[in-house]
């Protein structure tokens, strides 16, 4: 974090991508802050950027042109490796279509970032059982993703997501894929996650009623940030 | 869980495929042991091959004979240490076809300084030096046949008949030898040269099928063959000489060049395996291309991935190359399958290194591409694939 509280600090970023001889600006321009602790949500049709935005930010994706500031480091400048080591420290991703490992169970897919890190068998398994209980799955842990619920595994998606205890979350669509009912109480978790954990979080979504959950909404459109709606 | 851990269990996400897959490289591996088995069968004796001993042969062919005179002048050549003889018997036992093992005529002492690794118990020797009707034969004729010593060998001829007429040459065993090292042949049937000369038609008597002579110096092995070819050059048994490891090796290639015969149905083996193998590697990654991006997201580096596949590959290469050289090995340990034609069968040591290698190649290969592509993997492409 920097001195004046803010977490993420972007800067006239730009992407472009090219199809054939076609060049698409998917982002122009884009200047954005975000504090430590915030909830955003970043929504927009699409195609408006809200995805490839939420990559750059989680060093997935490297920006034409501008800056990405995270916790004080330039991560637009690294390589591959040092960004996949920045991930594997900083970042925790939550996905629309939940992207468990079909191969481990619930404990191995939530150990999976753990084995990234120096920690001993016995610690991993504590990080791995504490996270499996903040979502509520304590009873799931040698379940297979088949053996669950959409609801479920998206659960187990964000314990993956925390178990390293990561200086930022970002969540693709958490909710695109679930019912009401359990779009609810993935919401209601990452709102805890925030308010009681002080996870800054990052959320992409055309819900409008995923986007109350968080602090302040942003309209993206073509590349740009349009409107900005604080709760 | 570990990485080991995961690995395993991507292997079994499609168990028929990886049992299809496990099953094809083991085939491949007992193919390799069993072939390897034969191919030392067929050049039987050019590895233990002694480096300081020489073979004349008629210069015509192998089967004309030379008159045991040569013997006197040979042994006076400059270099030579020591000349011994022996001669093709031919013959056959009861119902056993002709060639189920070698009878060879010989002059014992002469034989047994000249093979030190043949081993004979010292009394064995004694009893068959003096015993002019006697034999010594090999540990695994021996027990093929079950023949013990003291015993009587009824031998039919099929080339020298004795001057009265008779077909039938009765041996006693005097002995029975081994190999002092694992590849010597144990189903020589070994007999004394006087004995058979004497008791054989006149027209044939005095005559030899080949000499064995051990030289000083090794690295004079070419001065020495041309010195004894030059001795007997334009008469009527002008010789051919030439080190026992190009004598024997010469013998194996009169049935064609084995190895190179073998080399060829490996090689077509394993590339077939290799296609095999690397397209099991090439599916699992394929279908695995979002876990690999998920993978990469969570912070796992190229050359982690790229480890990751290859040490699949590895693993599945090593289960099935393993399993394969063990079935080979359990195969070839039943013996010779052709009934006693291949007299040592076995794999030797060098080719299980090599089956090893070829273990650790396999995997290496197999999995190469698809370790490079899912390294190569970007993280947003491999993200939008479901």
């Amino acid at each position: 974090m920097t001195d004046d509280g803010l977490l993420v600090r972007v800067r006239d970023l730009h992407k472009v991508f090219h199809r054939g001889s076609e060049r698409i600006d998917v982002l122009a321009g884009l200047t954005l802050d975000i504090p430590a602790g915030d909830f955003l949500a970043l929504m927009g049709p699409s195609g408006s950027g809200k995805t490839t935005l939420l990559n750059m930010l989680g060093g997935l994706d490297q920006p034409t042109q501008g800056t990405i500031e995270v916790a004080g480091e330039r991560i637009d400048r690294m390589s591959g490796s040092a960004l996949a080591r920045w991930r594997a420290r900083h970042v925790g991703f939550v996905f629309q279509l939940y992207n468990l490992l079909p191969a481990l169970t619930a404990a191995g897919n939530v150990e999976l970032p753990l084995l990234l890190t120096p920690l001993s068998r016995a610690e991993r398994k504590r990080h791995v059982e504490t996270a499996l209980s903040i979502v509520g799955l304590s009873d799931r842990v040698r379940h297979y993703p088949r053996q669950l619920s959409g609801g479920q595994e998206q659960r187990v998606g964000i314990a993956r997501a925390i178990v390293n205890d990561p200086t930022i979350l970002l969540c693709d669509e958490p909710t695109g894929d679930l019912d009401r009912q359990a779009s609810a109480e993935i919401l209601k978790l990452l709102a805890a996650l925030n308010a009681e954990h002080g996870k800054t979080i990052v959320m992409v979504t055309h819900d409008p009623l995923a986007a109350q959950c968080a602090k302040r909404t942003l309209q993206l459109d073509k590349g740009t940030l349009r409107q900005e709606v604080v709760a | 869980m570990n990485l080991a851990h995961l690995i395993g269990r991507n292997l079994l996400r499609r168990k028929a495929r990886t049992l299809f897959t496990l099953l094809s490289v083991l085939v491949a591996f007992v193919l390799f042991a069993y072939l390897a088995a034969i191919r030392l069968a067929f050049t039987l004796g050019i590895d233990v091959a002694g480096k300081d001993r020489l073979i004349v042969i008629h210069k015509t062919s192998l089967i004309m004979p030379l008159p045991i005179s040569h013997l006197t002048r040979i042994a006076q050549t400059e270099g030579v240490t020591a000349v011994t003889h022996a001669t093709w018997f031919g013959g056959k036992y009861q119902d056993y076809p002709e060639g189920r093992f070698g009878i060879f005529p010989v002059d014992p002492a002469g034989w047994l300084a000249m093979y030190p690794e043949f081993v004979l118990p010292p009394e064995q020797m004694q009893a068959w030096l003096a015993d002019r009707t006697g034999a010594v034969v090999g540990r695994k004729t021996a027990e093929d046949m079950g023949w013990k010593v003291g015993q009587r060998v009824p031998i039919q001829a099929t080339i020298f008949h004795k001057a009265d007429g008779s077909g039938t040459w009765e041996f006693t065993i005097d002995g029975i030898y081994s190999g002092r090292e694992r590849g010597v042949d144990e189903t020589q049937f070994l007999v004394h040269y006087d004995y058979f000369n004497e008791a054989r038609s006149e027209l044939a008597r005095d005559l030899v099928g080949w000499f064995v002579l051990r030289i000083g110096d090794p690295e004079h092995a070419a001065d020495v063959a041309r010195r004894i070819d030059q001795t007997f050059a334009n008469s009527f048994y002008e010789t051919e000489t030439t080190t026992e490891k190009a004598f024997v090796q010469g013998f194996a290639n009169q049935i064609g060049n084995i190895g190179k015969i073998l080399r060829a149905v490996m090689t077509a083996v394993f590339f077939t395996i290799l296609l095999v193998a690397g397209n099991t590697m090439a599916q699992s990654v394929r279908e695995r291309t979002s876990e690999l991006a998920v993978m990469k997201t969570l912070g796992f580096t190229d050359g982690k991935i790229l480890v990751v596949i290859l040490a699949e590959s590895l693993l599945l290469s090593g289960l099935g190359g393993g399993l394969g050289l063990l079935t080979g090995w359990l195969a070839v340990s039943t013996g010779d399958p052709t009934g006693g034609f291949l007299p040592v069968f076995f794999v030797p040591s060098r080719d299980w290194v090599i089956g090893a290698g070829f273990v650790v190649v396999l995997g290496l290969a197999s999995g190469l591409l698809p370790a490079l592509q899912a390294m190569r993997l970007r993280i947003v492409d491999g993200l939008r694939r479901v």
